[in-house]
């Protein structure tokens, strides 16, 4: 048995009050959760402390919260650790810090309105299967790997956690977001819908839709299930690349300029990186569209900006007279490329394990 | 689950449905089912073989016509899900591909990775969102009472919308009760928070007969102390079970399916080992699943490896794991037929909550999901045909306006002028945990049952914190505290009342199973003084009792 401070952010709706802070004092084993932390503190010190909660075992995601900061779920947090992450955070002696999740509404202490918020955006996406024509006789057949695949997304318990630690909708609220993109992706990745590329369209083409992520891995951080929210959002955004789609805000093209021009010269020469992600190919710079006329005029007081402010150079955009990494580590960097071309793989937990190493072969399986 | 899909099915006949359930429907506890869904779906297996496997499984207790429907529609069932959109595992031609699983005489059971349940509840919802026009949802409402008619038929429901307090009454033609087991009742158990009994009481309290509470399943492999499911798909995948001496111990018990006998037999061999002390000190015996590859490991049973990581920090690819019987699921409930009809006009109850019987004393592993679907479904197909035909009465105010005053007069109990809610659940917990588990006596159970009885007392003068409106989850643990009760008593008569050992049943001071005397179900029902026995015959169709070997 262990001592530990709670300190929980509480809001009482009735009682005509802002949100305040109240420190709870528990006891119990280390290896126990934040959720049983609080869990105790209602049974014993104060029934009105209020939390979503249900199976323990984070299972059923109705715990998503706060805990230092960091969101995830109160029953997978173990107190012990959460306590040297706040002693680690703000010094030693210092309470866990538990909060209502972000980017929704609080109700009360650490309910939130998920409703509004993670549901609506669930529905967004029209998450049901869109199968063609009428079903099968017996099962559809598909490709064992792609069941395995798609498994990845359908393991979200729709806690909230991802939409919780979210920059990118604390930016724009309207950001369709991590959770229901990875549930697009379920879809999208099944090879019995048939409405893929509408799905694909329909959200490359929203300003709220998979080119709104920014890549910050917060979802990734916080999702307790493993399901890499933004990993799922990147699979959508390269099905939308392979089938053509256009995108807004050129992301996907500024995407493959990136790795082409650090691929050809192990290192990025900001002077091609306007007219690659605008203006594509060869093709692209001979007959620019409009589009990218446009967009490259566009980009021109951002260019300038990021001169005055000594950001980059002025000689840095002409073309080759980029920033050089010392000795041979632009080829270094073109050989870590090569490796990564050739062995292409998606990281999907329901094949490589948590830490995403390969399965070591296996003796067993060998006999 | 089966609420989801007696929803589906019911509007599918073109009746008007409302769910009602006291969480958001994806948090609610068929989510975990882990290891699969059974069905005889392959060519080479056959539905009389599941359902002979199933009627061994049950101890011969269970109704064997009701059996049969639940076998032979089960295969439909599975490729329903499928087209819905169930992500299961496919061999390597691209069909639904099987794992082995306990009790069974042959690979049947389907199943998604180790999320079996969470994958086909959460499909279902996808379904519910697509229906939303024929479905309305009342998501985090909760039931206190059921509304009867005159006649003594049930016509609607008493409820409190959980985010602002109020009080709602809601007539209906039909009511179908799929609430799940009463595992709270336990400490620990594998169940989640919200399996407090609430349908099984409430159906009780009106007068429907309840059946077989005394069989309450043990699971073979829970981990100590908090009690969380280690999945039967792990035996299934070849897990081994060893003492603390390093000895495959089912070896003594049940030389030919080993580790894969069904759930109560598993589970009285490891008490024994760790009753007669070759157990470990902390009152467990190890599941060794580093025999399984670990490609399979990551492939098929992820949520374990996560489970071993997160609440008992150990790697299961690695090390064997400590884990002991828990408490699990409820086999007994309120007493249905096969269109999950109670005995009561208008009242209907699929899941866990039911009983059909179709797990006896003992259920099989995968075949609760299949439970909740195939009855879930019926039950849902029954209640519009009803609803169709009759009027239906209009619920008398009178019960709104009861149950109104019973929450206003626990809201009004002073603190400190009896126990706190919390005290009485523990202690509860742990009696039912220490008298009516895996091996039972008279002396024992009539303990717990006076203790039951003495907490029900104090019960009513338990008192809450919490006195607001909104979110009161205090008034609702309140209110499940008396639900709780009502499950342990009855379970306690009846566990008191049946002088044999069958399924789950394990009585040291009776420790045969006696057919001449006991081939019966016990049903319950409300009288004066708590729960009236008598008795019911249980259905036999081509499967005659024999002596249960694996």
């Amino acid at each position: 048995m262990a001592e530990y401070t709670l300190k929980v952010r509480r809001y009482q709706p009735e009682a005509g009050e802002g949100p305040y802070w109240e420190e709870f004092n528990v006891e119990l084993e280390p290896s126990l959760s934040v959720l049983d932390g609080l869990l105790q503190a209602k049974d014993r010190d104060d029934g009105s402390l209020s939390v979503r909660c249900s199976c323990r075992a984070a299972i059923c995601g109705s715990c998503g919260m706060k805990i230092n900061g960091q969101s995830g779920l109160g029953c997978k947090t173990q107190i012990g650790e959460a306590h040297e992450a706040a002693n680690r955070r703000n010094g030693g002696g210092n309470p866990i810090v538990v909060e209502p999740m972000g980017n929704m509404p609080v109700i009360k202490d650490l309910i939130t309105d998920m409703e509004s918020t993670h549901w609506e955006k669930i529905r967004r996406i029209t998450p049901w299967l869109l199968p063609h024509g009428d079903p099968p006789e017996r099962e559809y057949i598909v490709e064992p790997e792609s069941m395995i695949d798609i498994t990845q997304s359908m393991a979200c318990i729709q806690c909230g956690a991802c939409v919780s630690s979210c920059l990118s909708m604390e930016a724009d609220p309207e950001f369709v977001g991590p959770a229901a993109l990875a549930k697009a992706y379920r879809f999208v990745g099944d090879p019995r819908d048939a409405e893929t590329k509408e799905r694909l369209h329909d959200l490359a083409e929203d300003p709220h839709g998979i080119y709104d992520c920014t890549h910050c891995f917060s979802c990734v951080d916080a999702c307790p299930k493993g399901v890499a929210p933004m990993d799922q959002i990147m699979r959508l955004r390269r099905r939308a690349g392979q089938e053509g789609i256009g995108d807004p805000n050129s992301g996907h093209h500024h995407e493959l300029a990136f790795v082409k021009i650090i691929e050809k010269k192990g290192t990025l020469d900001e002077a091609e990186l306007p007219a690659e992600s605008f203006a594509f190919g060869v093709k692209g710079k001979l007959m620019p569209s409009k589009r990218a006329i446009k967009e490259l005029l566009g980009s021109v007081p951002t260019v300038l900006r990021a001169i005055k402010v000594r950001k980059v150079k002025a000689r840095q955009f002409i073309p080759g007279l980029h920033h050089k990494l010392p000795g041979g580590a632009q080829d270094d960097v073109k050989a870590i490329y090569a490796h990564a071309q050739a062995h292409r793989e998606e990281f999907n937990i329901y094949i490589k394990g948590e830490e995403g190493t390969e399965p070591e072969p296996d003796e067993k399986e060998a006999a | 689950m089966a609420g989801q899909r007696a929803a589906l099915a019911a509007a599918e006949q073109g009746v008007s449905v409302g769910l009602l359930s006291k969480v958001h429907p994806v948090r609610s506890h068929s989510n975990a089912a882990q290891g699969g869904i059974n069905a005889a779906l392959n060519p080479e297996d056959s539905w009389e073989s599941h359902a002979f496997d199933t009627v061994k499984g049950s101890d011969y207790l269970g109704d064997q016509d009701a059996i049969a429907v639940m076998c032979r529609e089960a295969p439909e069932e599975i490729l329903h899900l499928e087209h819905l959109g169930v992500t299961f595992h496919r061999n390597e031609e691209g069909k639904l591909g099987t794992r082995a699983f306990g009790g069974a005489s042959a690979a049947r059971t389907y199943y998604v990775a180790d999320i079996t349940g969470q994958a086909i509840m959460h499909v279902l919802y996808e379904q519910l969102m697509k229906h939303a026009d024929s479905v309305a949802r009342y998501e985090e409402w909760f039931c206190t009472a059921l509304a009867m008619d005159e006649q003594g038929e049930c016509c609607g429901v008493v409820t409190r919308n959980i985010a602002d307090g109020s009080m709602e009454l809601f007539r209906a033609k039909a009511v179908i009760l799929a609430s799940g087991g009463n595992g709270q009742v336990w400490k620990p158990t594998t169940n989640a928070l919200i399996c407090t009994g609430d349908g099984i009481s409430m159906a009780y309290r009106v007068g429907a007969k309840l059946m077989d509470m005394e069989m309450i399943q043990y699971h073979p492999t829970t981990l100590a102390g908090k009690g969380f499911l280690i999945t039967e798909g792990a035996r299934g995948e070849g897990a081994h079970l060893l003492n603390a001496k390093g000895e495959r111990f089912m070896e003594r018990y049940a030389p030919n399916k080993m580790e894969l006998a069904s759930r109560d037999v598993v589970s009285r061999a490891e008490q024994t080992e760790i009753d007669e002390g070759r157990g470990f000190p902390d009152g467990t015996v190890e599941l060794d699943i580093t025999v399984v590859p670990k490609k399979r490991i990551h492939e098929a049973l992820r949520e374990i490896v996560l489970v071993g990581k997160d609440f008992a920090g150990v790697d299961i690819t690695k090390e064997p794991i400590r884990i002991k019987p828990g408490n699990h699921y409820t086999m007994g409930g309120i007493k249905t037929d096969v269109d999950g009809r109670t005995d009561i006009p208008g009242l209907y109850a699929a899941g866990e909550v039911a009983c059909v019987s179709v797990h006896g004393g003992n259920r099989l592993g995968a075949n609760s999901l299949l439970d909740t679907l195939i009855f879930g479904r019926r039950s849902g197909v029954d209640a519009a045909a009803r609803a169709k035909q009759i009027d239906g009465s209009q619920p008398s105010k009178e019960v709104l306006d009861a149950e109104q005053a019973k929450i206003d007069a626990i809201g009004a109990r002073e603190k400190g002028s009896g126990r706190r809610v919390s005290e009485i659940k523990l202690e509860l917990g742990m009696t039912m945990d220490k008298h009516v588990a895996v091996f039972r006596s008279e002396a024992g159970i009539q303990e717990a049952l006076d203790i039951v009885r003495r907490l029900k007392t104090e019960a009513e003068s338990a008192y809450i914190d919490d006195r607001g409106s909104v979110f009161n989850q205090d008034m609702l643990g309140a209110i499940e505290l008396g639900y709780m009760l009502d499950n342990a008593e009855c379970t306690c008569v009846s566990a008191l009342e049946r002088k044999e050992s069958r399924g789950a049943q394990y009585r040291t001071d009776f420790p045969e199973r006696n057919d001449e005397e006991w081939l019966k179900h016990i049903d319950l029902q409300l009288a004066d003084d708590g729960p009236e026995i008598s008795y019911s015959e249980v259905t036999i169709t081509q499967w005659e009792p024999e002596e249960r070997k694996y």
